[in-house]
């Protein structure tokens, strides 16, 4: 039950807790240096991700190719730079569209009682759907396109928050200035968005990391799959993909774009424990 | 026992709500298809001719509530329909696909729970020392690591590099069934290692739940063993969470079973839907997802059922 400690906590509290977290700042330091790798892109690879260099092909790392090549020659540490755009860009889409149907359908079953059975008997049956399964059959209807994947993992992983959401609903539902604001006539939405929604924030900025993390991983099978996002940009998934084939020879075709995603994705469990140490100062202890 | 019986007809209830809306939410997934399933699925070298009837078979020029009444009746009589490319009935091809899956899905759990467990139960009880803080490092980063990429690297070593296990492939059914599961060593390790991590971490948090309650230390009191106390007393309290993630593991596993079975060019259920994605055979993606969902369902519902046995005092 992480709802009950979501008071807002003074800033410089927060940062001295941060700061604190040793776990928690080594996933926000990966976190950021992801991030900034992939919008300064252009500026931090050295070589343009798709400039082809077939003398060069296949070289192992060294001090003009940090990650080595691969078989056209391509850098594949420009590559792994650029995959990150892709992969934050489809897992940030991600995590916007399930918090928007997650708290829409949370907040309906946990506040309205006559929708919670229906609502909540959906989500069991979306949630019967493994992960992966369920994200490549829609976008096996859909089409695969970068919004067709970032729709369709939206839609998996939509589940998981509206349970968070609901979960946190009813118990604010049953609190006496919720209670009071129905007695007092304010109008349902006013409720909703000034005392359920601002109180839910805290939860939700947790659940919404891991589904981060987990969208990234997603994104990551669906494209080594070749069912994923279908750019002429690399993804990491894509790089994993077609470098298989040269594995015996070139290990490094694999292992840095392995490793990117198990730095991105650690980061931001990380970040998704400390946070949740922070609202819910109880679980810390237990973990 | 009445309520045993009453907890079990409210949960068959529950579930069979679940099942309805499972093979309603399939049915709309392929219906959201923009354009024509038909002439998706057939490309853009097909006649009108080509199209018009495989509409016909698929039975898409019906109503979509006459679709939709067809489509569930099939169902009931064990019918999921034609692939169009197998040229055989889903459930034919799911069933010659399923051993693999079957024994991946379940050596990965019992390698998953053979970690999890006494890591898990350890790293509580010796909480805070090196040990522990070493276990959680590990499944936190275990945890972030893409199963098929585990598979990629132990195919690598052990595979390429030591020769002790084949790289791909599962052999035919006359292949011995002992080298068929040989085949699954490091299939199922990656999928296994990778989810240790969630059941451990589990575990752990519900060991340490109950390694401080009153009854563990009148236990203790008592001068009952350390073990006794462990294993007896905090363990049989802790299942009810540890039942639970496991049961919910499976769900991920078969996730990851999509995956890895391509990665290990294994012939199963995964690979059947990532191949009939790419051919677009909505039939057979239709047919997995169903199965695979229901299988989930009941899955939950054993896991329901296990609460009883476990803790007497759940009476849902």
């Amino acid at each position: 039950m992480t709802t009950m400690a979501s008071v807002s906590m003074p800033f410089a509290s927060g940062l001295r807790r941060l700061f604190g977290n040793r776990a928690m700042l080594f996933g926000a330091i990966i976190l950021a240096i992801v991030i900034l790798a992939a919008l300064l892109a252009p500026w931090v690879a050295p070589y343009a991700p798709n400039k082809l260099s077939i003398i060069n092909k296949l070289k192992p790392p060294s001090m003009t190719n940090f990650f080595g090549t691969d078989e056209f020659g391509r850098d594949i540490f420009s590559r792994a730079i650029f995959a990150g755009r892709i992969s934050l860009l489809v897992s940030l889409g991600v995590v916007v569209i399930s918090t928007v149907l997650g708290v829409i359908l949370g907040v309906a079953a946990g506040f309205f009682r006559s929708l919670d059975a229906p609502i909540s008997r959906l989500l069991d049956a979306m949630m019967s759907f493994p992960d992966i399964l369920l994200a490549i059959a829609l976008v096996a209807a859909l089409g695969p396109s970068l919004t067709t994947v970032i729709l369709a993992l939206g839609i998996t992983y939509a589940p998981r928050l509206a349970r968070i959401v609901r979960g946190s609903t009813l118990v604010l539902r049953e609190l006496p200035y919720i209670e009071a604001a129905v007695a007092m006539g304010l109008p349902t939405w006013q409720i909703l968005a000034r005392h359920v929604l601002l109180n839910l924030a805290s939860p939700i900025l947790v659940q919404a990391t891991f589904v981060f993390a987990s969208a990234m991983l997603a994104e990551a099978s669906l494209s080594f799959l070749g069912v994923g996002v279908s750019t002429d940009m690399p993804t990491w998934g894509t790089m994993l993909a077609s470098g298989r084939e040269y594995m015996n020879n070139a290990p490094w075709l694999m292992v840095f774009p392995g490793l990117a995603i198990v730095f991105s994705v650690l980061s931001l469990q990380l970040l998704g424990d400390g946070l949740r140490d922070l609202v819910d100062p109880r679980l810390a202890k237990e973990s | 026992m009445a309520r045993i019986v009453q907890a079990l007809l409210k949960r068959l209830g529950g579930m069979a709500i679940v099942l309805a809306l499972v093979v309603t939410v399939v049915f709309i997934i392929v219906r959201v298809t923009p354009g024509d399933p038909a002439a998706v699925m057939l490309g853009s070298d097909a006649t009108p001719e080509d199209i018009a009837q495989l509409r016909t078979k698929m039975g898409l020029d019906a109503p979509l509530l006459m679709q939709y009444g067809q489509f569930v009746l099939g169902i009931l009589q064990g019918d999921l329909g034609q692939s169009i490319f197998l040229n055989q009935p889903v459930t034919t091809a799911l069933a010659a696909r399923a051993e693999p899956t079957f024994f991946l899905t379940l050596f990965s759990i019992l390698i998953a729970v053979a970690i999890a467990l006494p890591v898990g139960i350890l790293s509580a009880v010796k909480r805070g020392t090196i040990f522990d803080q070493i276990v959680v490092t590990l499944t936190m980063v275990a945890a972030s690591v893409p199963s098929f990429w585990l598979g990629l690297i132990l195919i690598q070593v052990f595979a390429v590099g030591q020769g002790w296990f084949p790289a791909s492939g599962y052999g035919g059914p006359e292949t011995p069934f002992l080298e068929r599961l040989h085949h699954l060593v490091l299939p199922a390790v990656a999928l296994g290692v990778v989810n240790s991590a969630l059941i451990t971490r589990f575990t752990r948090a519900a060991m340490l739940d109950v390694l401080g309650d009153d009854y563990v230390r009148t236990a203790r009191a008592k001068g009952a063993g350390e073990g006794r106390v462990i294993l007896k007393h905090a363990l049989k309290n802790a299942m009810i969470p540890i039942i639970t993630v496991i049961g919910l593991s499976i769900a991920m596993l078969v996730a990851g079973a999509v995956v890895t079975e391509t990665v290990f060019g294994l012939p199963g259920v995964g690979n059947l839907v990532v191949s009939a994605v790419l051919r677009r055979d909505y039939p057979v993606i239709q047919g997995a997802l169903l199965v695979v969902a229901a299988i989930y369902v009941l899955i939950n519902f054993i896991v329901d059922m296990l609460y009883i046995l476990v803790d007497p005092r759940v009476r849902l």
